[in-house]
């Protein structure tokens, strides 16, 4: 009944192009989904690469380009929902940059600061949830 | 008799109440495009069906100056009606009156309903359209809410609870729809989010509007909270009228027997699947040229396509059909698809509807986004499900059936009571191209010519396994059948299977992976 009429009214939009879509070693023609397409494509951490955990201010910056620090040096503070959180250095390593300024405002995954390794083997951070997010 | 001044006196605080929020309120409504709630109303039930209750209720709340306001109904009117004759229980917010504002007697209206409908076994329409807790009531409104969420989840599988979102319903007021069986949404009407857009600004610096963030589009395309879709609040009312057709008033009532017909002539069965299996279709086809009269409602059209589920009828009788879509994604399982499904099957088996599934599935979607947004956890929804469910269960194997989802989608394994395949079927571990690979490796590796061995190899293991006859030689494919055969098929094994009866080990409930 209805749904008759309504697949005919659905016919006047314009239908989505096949494309190609591999399963198991075989190409198959159909429509790709705006939610697939959209998908975030995944890439490994770089774990010199330091972001903001969540969207807030920088309110202070306690390290300069070129400091050597070590695992756990505070390096900024990021006040965020009232909260100030003292962002850690995630390794030992020396920092090649810094991206922020005391009193920008950063949306979450902001690039803060990136490393220079000291060792070719840097020693890589204990934890996530001690303030080191790393940059995507 | 009641004398004629009382009489008088009765008509009067009727029209006064009718008047909801009166004159500009309701200009206002009118003006974004959405109706009153009284309008509603009349328009879902049948004509002149409505009985009203609690017309007269008045709240008591005495603080920020509320004592001195009279809110019509409390911002909502309830009551009883018919729809295609067929008893429900309706309640609907006016946004006119405090703008829908959920106070304590507002709820108390609103519970009064859902104990009703429990009590009498009828279906529960619930339309939204209200501002949120009404912040003056305080915890009172906070209590409300909570009583509406119990008596959700009470009814839930018992009686069929709709709910209709016609304007914003924000903050915990989600949550009532959410524990509903299904939503309804209209464009440019409904919105529905947790937290609102002046929120997520200040928080996270995110702009976004009301549409953009909860929308009708986004519930039913993106989130899948909606089930249905309409343009208009008139679709939307016909769209409600034509799902309660096809369901029972409770889970102990069987739905209304519709008129038998034979599928439409425009649908051909043999003609709609293509045979080579990298060929997509709409098997949207393959269930009306199975159904009575091609009749086929869609549940969640938007969201998930590749999957396909919805009531149709066979024989008068209401079925419930799950079927993988290779015009969207292949047809893949994946993590929406799955929980779509699993829903689904759960939905059909609470209140007694049969459920036919069509197969033909290339496996589960590859990436690193299913694995890490949990495609095992919500992909075991499916297994579950259907291992659950002690309706009718009846598997019709189109073309591919490979591996994990040949056991997911209603195999002999999750007691499927009858499984056919068309003779295109392929039921292995693998599709040929993968299984040669694996099998293979060193031969094609050491060849002269690997591609040339490769499809030799290929081919091989298509003629001895890429049939449906290894997995009837089993007996896990009761019979193989041709495409013109199907409805046949399918109509006898829903008659034998009508007095289904299976035993499940006793228990509380189970643990289904949420």
């Amino acid at each position: 009944m209805s749904s008759t009429a309504k697949s005919q009214k659905k016919k006047s939009v314009p239908e989505p192009p096949m494309e190609q879509l591999e399963i198991g070693n075989v190409q198959y023609q159909t429509r790709l989904t705006s939610k697939f397409l959209n998908r975030d494509n995944w890439q490994r951490p770089d774990e010199r690469k330091v972001g903001a955990i969540i969207p807030g201010s920088i309110q202070r910056i306690m390290v300069s380009e070129g400091d050597e620090i070590s695992p756990g040096t505070p390096m900024l503070i990021l006040e965020a929902m009232k909260m100030r959180n003292e962002i850690l250095s995630p390794l030992q390593g020396i920092i090649k940059k810094i991206y922020v300024s005391e009193g920008d405002m950063v949306p979450k995954g902001h690039l803060l600061l990136e490393f220079e390794l000291a060792l070719p083997d840097y020693i890589l951070p204990q934890t996530i949830g001690q303030g080191g997010l790393f940059f995507k | 008799m009641a004398s004629t001044k009382k009489v008088q006196e009765l008509k009067k605080r009727r029209e006064e109440v009718q008047q909801g929020g009166g004159e500009k309120a309701i200009q206002k409504q009118v003006a974004m495009g959405k109706m009153t709630a009284r309008e509603r109303i009349i328009k879902i039930l049948d004509e002149g069906s409505f009985n009203e209750y609690d017309m007269f209720v008045e709240h008591e709340a005495r603080d920020f100056g509320m004592e001195a306001k009279k809110l019509h109904g409390d911002g909502v009117i309830t009551g009883t009606g018919t729809i295609g004759g067929r008893p429900v229980c309706i309640f609907a917010q006016d946004f006119t009156v405090a703008g829908g504002s959920l106070g304590l007697m507002h709820a108390r209206k609103i519970t009064k309903m859902m104990d009703h409908s429990l009590k009498m076994r009828l279906p529960l329409i619930g339309i939204n359209d209200s501002g949120g807790a009404r912040i003056q009531e305080g915890v009172n409104s906070l209590a409300g809410y909570g009583e509406i969420f119990f008596r959700n989840t009470l009814a839930s599988g018992v009686i069929p609870q709709i709910s209709v979102i016609l304007g914003p319903c924000a903050g915990g007021a989600v949550y009532s729809p959410a524990l509903t069986d299904f939503v309804f949404v209209v464009d440019n009407i409904s919105k529905m989010f947790i937290t609102g857009p002046e929120v997520i600004k200040t928080v996270l610096g995110e702009e976004i509007t009301m549409e953009e963030l909860g929308g009708a589009r986004v519930h039913s395309e993106i989130t899948g909270n909606a089930h249905f879709f309409a343009e208009t609040e008139d679709e939307c009312f016909e769209q409600i009228k034509s799902l309660l057709s096809y369901l029972p008033r409770s889970n102990t009532d069987v739905p209304a027997q519709k008129e038998i017909k034979e599928p439409l002539k425009k649908y051909n069965i043999s003609n709609i699947v293509p045979s080579e299996k990298r060929q997509p279709y709409d098997v949207r086809n393959v269930i009306r040229a199975i159904t009575d009269g091609s009749d086929f409602i869609e549940v969640q059209e938007n969201w998930a396509a590749n999957i396909v589920i919805g009531f149709g009828t066979m024989n008068g009788n209401t079925v419930g059909f799950v079927a993988n879509q290779p015009l969207v994604l292949a047809g893949v399982l994946d993590v929406d698809s799955s929980d779509k499904a699993g829903r689904f099957i759960r939905y059909c088996d609470a209140f007694n509807i049969p459920i036919v599934t069509l197969v033909d599935l290339p496996g589960y979607l590859p990436g690193v986004d299913q694995e890490h947004a949990g495609v095992i956890r919500h992909g075991a929804k499916v297994l579950y499900a259907y291992s659950e469910a002690t309706v009718p269960k009846i598997t019709v194997i189109i073309r591919k059936a490979y591996g994990g989802g040949y056991i997911a989608m209603n195999s002999r394994h999750l007691r499927a009571d009858f499984v056919f395949a068309w003779p295109d079927a392929e039921v292995a571990v693998m599709g040929p191209e993968g299984a040669a690979n694996i099998i293979f490796r060193k031969e094609i590796a050491g060849a002269e010519d690997p591609d040339k061995m490769r499809a030799q190899k290929v081919q091989e293991y298509k003629e001895k396994f890429a049939n449906p006859y290894v997995a009837a030689a089993k007996g896990y494919i009761d019979s193989v059948i041709e495409p013109s055969e199907t409805r046949r098929s399918l109509l006898h094994a829903l008659e034998v299977s009508g007095e289904k009866s299976v035993g499940m080990p006793a228990k509380k409930h189970g643990i289904p992976p949420f």
